[in-house]
């Protein structure tokens, strides 16, 4: 029997759960060739529609496919009402967060969470102190990464409320479906996602600084050559606005303009995709010419909408993430639906200790640190590896957490070797404006490598469709 | 629409353009260089193409000596010439990947998929095995690419963007088309009389102009009715002047028929039509600017520019076009902050 949680099998591959009936048996009747057309024609799809994302290295402008799996990860439509229920509830907390450390700092008065976890956070924005922001919501689009583990039980494994990638991957992955194996949406009931721009445009709009009736809303990008520049395109383009980089704006007599054929256009909300240390020259890292100088002060003044606000990035961070239960209790009296991973937090001295006597079965992660990037895994890791962290974590200790290593959840999924069982993950994407919404489904991230937990896309991760069945 | 927009689908069209009027000049002389014909004036054929699109010294700079299969690696796939067919399809696709979302999907694709097809042709030899088929191939991209752009696009700004570039473009390409083959054609008629070239005044080289426009053409047959297919006007011609084709009436046909879809006249038809589209507080001089282009061609006949001298004509016509691109540029594509 297998030692993770398998999506579609029961009792290690001998049964097939309930909700991958009517899928089980239409995969049983496809021949080897019918899958490997399909495959091929999929891949040629992406490439010809310029579903890419770029890689950053000595080549500028490479673009990579990221490899897209055939077998659709199917989640029962009770399961999704639970999952969705929680992360309203998670992501509602969260903006609170945010709203008071920037204001009444209530929580740190409470002494849930140390004031200088928040106060010495490199995310922390002072410029962000005091200040009005529409509706107090900071993360408007938040990305949160979800992972199955032991018998099946779900936990977040973080919350990403800067600029959170993928959704344009979750719908081209459904058109994909859809275009490839119609037959089986005629079997299923799936829950449709394809008016996600929609529900983003209206958020955004929803959003709009005070006394603007009908705002301008704008996407902004660092430009073609960042990795996420599709779905930048992509978002701009379904939701039928302009997608500007920071040459395109300019601020003037407190409000930032476009550059249009027809002269200065005024921009009422900017869906920004890029970090807030880019944002404003005059502000944060004077080197960067991806944004808009003045920008700040115009934001500062209410006179434009950022989303996701700056300084959300306190809130998101690793060494935040063990008090996100905490804060659900705080702001709304409420217990936690969705569990957190167990952390160790190694600034704490029992902590620390802990994760150095069991490094060789942990995860460690720097707080900062993203994209799969400066994490050991310790089963997975040589002797000398977990030595060599060990010496890092010693060094500087509130730079990591440590977590049990989960179990991931499996699906199967196409590989060489024919279908094999691969870890995945899954993160939805949660609006918040005037309400919290959001569609029902979300990314699912597979890490191909056998045995691997790392689904991350630049460490060649892949993805696959996911369905909500609707009962 | 954002100036950097408007400038991304200018030059995106452009450069197909671009790309399309190369593979049919190319073409035409790859044809051409299939009739018999001599070492010298197969290379002088060369030679004009690459004087036309001003890559003489870059060629040069490369190559010691010229043939036919390095002109046309030059022209086609080197990256280090900007100008070349695989140089245009990339810029024409950055442009568009750079905008992606004010194309609808159907246009982004073609862009992508040509440049991605492109890049397999240009792995294999089958520009060497069969070099009309690869122009051709690039040819029917660009029908594709207008097509779908009028098939698919709002006739927005956009729109009228994309079309600005495609027939500003053309309006150059078609001018110079015709002046290489005008020049070369006199040059031959020149060699042929002397046995070597001979230096004339203005005056004379207009008069030879003239005389080789309006002279009774039989010898040069296959060479007008090269150019004419350059520009799909072979058929054209027949149905228009259902004669025998002379040299001024292939001049009448290219520079004065406002229904020849290539003809600097429909050109400049539609790059004034498409500027009204766009128009804003500033725009007005370049508007007038291109009334004044359009209207000289419009009331002009072809005895006045045979007169003036075709080259001269065609070389003041490039220029204008030239200051156009500029203008337009300055008035809507990259201006100031206010």
């Amino acid at each position: 029997m297998a030692n993770f949680f398998d999506e579609m099998y029961s009792d290690g591959n001998s049964s097939v759960r309930p909700h991958y009936d009517e899928f089980s048996t239409w995969l049983a009747a496809q021949s080897a060739e019918t899958i490997a057309r399909k495959r091929a024609e999929a891949d040629l799809i992406f490439r010809r529609v310029g579903i890419t994302f770029a890689v950053y290295g000595n080549d500028a402008g490479t673009e990579r496919l990221i490899p897209f799996d055939i077998i659709p990860r199917i989640i029962h439509a009770q399961e999704w009402a639970t999952l969705e229920a929680g992360l309203v509830q998670r992501v509602k907390a969260l903006n609170m967060f945010i709203h008071d450390i920037y204001h009444d700092q209530n929580i740190v008065k409470a002494g849930v969470i140390p004031a200088e976890q928040i106060f010495r956070n490199a995310q922390y924005r002072p410029e962000m102190q005091g200040i009005s922001v529409a509706s107090d919501i900071y993360a408007h689009i938040a990305g949160v990464d979800i992972v199955r583990a032991g018998q099946g039980e779900f936990y977040v494994l973080e919350d990403n409320l800067r600029v959170p990638s993928g959704v344009s991957y979750m719908l081209e992955d459904r058109k994909m479906m859809m275009r490839l194996f119609p037959e089986l949406f005629l079997r299923h009931k799936i829950a449709p996602v394809a008016h996600y721009p929609d529900m983003l445009l209206d958020n955004l709009r929803s959003v709009a600084p005070i006394g603007v009736t009908d705002p301008t809303v704008v996407v902004m990008t660092p430009g073609m050559y960042n990795s996420a520049y599709f779905e930048h395109a992509f978002l701009a383009q379904q939701m039928g606005v302009e997608l500007v980089e920071g040459q395109d704006l300019f601020v003037n007599d407190n409000a930032v303009y476009m550059r249009t054929t027809r002269g200065p256009k005024r921009v009422d909300v900017i869906y920004r995709r890029i970090d807030d240390d880019y944002l404003d020259p005059l502000a944060f890292r004077p080197d960067s010419s991806l944004g808009v100088p003045g920008l700040l002060s115009v934001y500062r003044a209410g006179n434009v909408t950022l989303a996701n606000a700056i300084g959300t990035g306190v809130a998101d961070d690793k060494s935040i993430y063990p008090f996100v239960p905490d804060m659900i209790q705080f702001y709304l009296s409420e217990k936690p639906i969705l569990n957190n991973v167990p952390t160790f937090q190694c600034r704490k001295k029992e902590d620390l200790q802990y994760t150095l006597d069991n490094l060789k079965d942990l995860v460690v992660k720097e707080v900062h640190g993203a994209g799969g990037y400066g994490m050991l895994v310790g089963p997975a890791s040589t002797k000398q590896e977990i030595e060599d962290f060990r010496q890092r974590v010693i060094a500087k200790p509130d730079g990591y957490i440590a977590q049990p290593t989960l179990a991931l959840s499996a699906c199967p999924t196409y590989v060489e070797s024919g279908i094999a069982p691969r870890h995945i993950d899954l993160r939805p994407f949660v609006l918040s404006g005037k309400t919290v919404s959001m569609v029902r489904g979300g990314l699912t991230r597979v890490a191909l490598k056998e045995g691997s937990l790392v689904v991350n896309s630049s460490q060649g991760g892949g993805t696959k469709d996911t369905w909500i069945l609707e009962k | 629409m954002l100036s950097r927009t408007a400038d991304h689908l200018f030059w995106m069209s452009r450069y197909t353009e671009r790309a399309e009027n190369t593979a049919r000049m190319l073409d035409v002389h790859v044809q051409t260089g299939l009739l018999p014909q001599s070492v010298e004036d197969a290379e002088k054929g060369w030679r004009a193409i690459l004087g036309i699109s001003e890559l003489q010294q870059a060629f040069d700079k490369k190559y010691s000596v010229l043939t036919q299969k390095d002109v046309i690696d030059f022209m086609v796939r080197d990256p280090s010439n900007p100008s070349s067919i695989a140089s245009c399809l990339k810029q024409a696709r950055e442009n568009a990947r750079a905008v992606r979302g004010a194309l609808t999907t159907e246009a982004w694709e073609i862009q992508n998929a040509t440049w991605i097809k492109m890049q397999g042709y240009l792995q294999t030899d089958a520009l060497e095995q069969n070099p009309s088929e690869f122009f051709e191939w690039v040819k029917h991209r660009s029908h594709l690419s207008r097509g779908v752009t009028i098939g698919t696009m709002l006739k927005d700004e956009a729109f009228h963007f994309i079309r600005l570039g495609t027939f500003l473009e053309r309006a150059d390409n078609t001018a110079r088309i015709i002046d290489v083959k005008f020049h070369g054609a006199k040059e031959g008629a020149a060699y042929k009389k002397n046995g070597q070239q001979q230096v004339q005044s203005k005056e004379q080289q207009h008069a030879e102009e003239r005389k080789d426009a309006i002279a009774e053409p039989q010898v040069d047959f296959y060479y007008w009715a090269a150019i004419l297919r350059s520009v799909s006007g072979f058929e054209i011609y027949r149905k228009v002047y259902r004669d025998v084709i002379t040299p001024a009436r292939v001049a009448d046909l290219l520079i004065l028929r406002p229904d020849m879809p290539r003809s600097l006249l429909a050109c400049m038809e539609q790059v004034v039509g498409n500027l009204k589209h766009v128009r804003n507080d500033i725009s007005s001089d370049t508007e007038r600017f291109a009334g004044k282009l359009h209207a000289d061609l419009k009331f002009s006949n072809l005895d006045e520019i045979l007169d003036a001298g075709l080259h001269d004509y065609l070389t003041r016509f490039f220029e204008r076009v030239f200051e156009l691109g500029n203008r337009i540029s300055r008035d809507f594509l990259v201006p100031l902050n206010t």
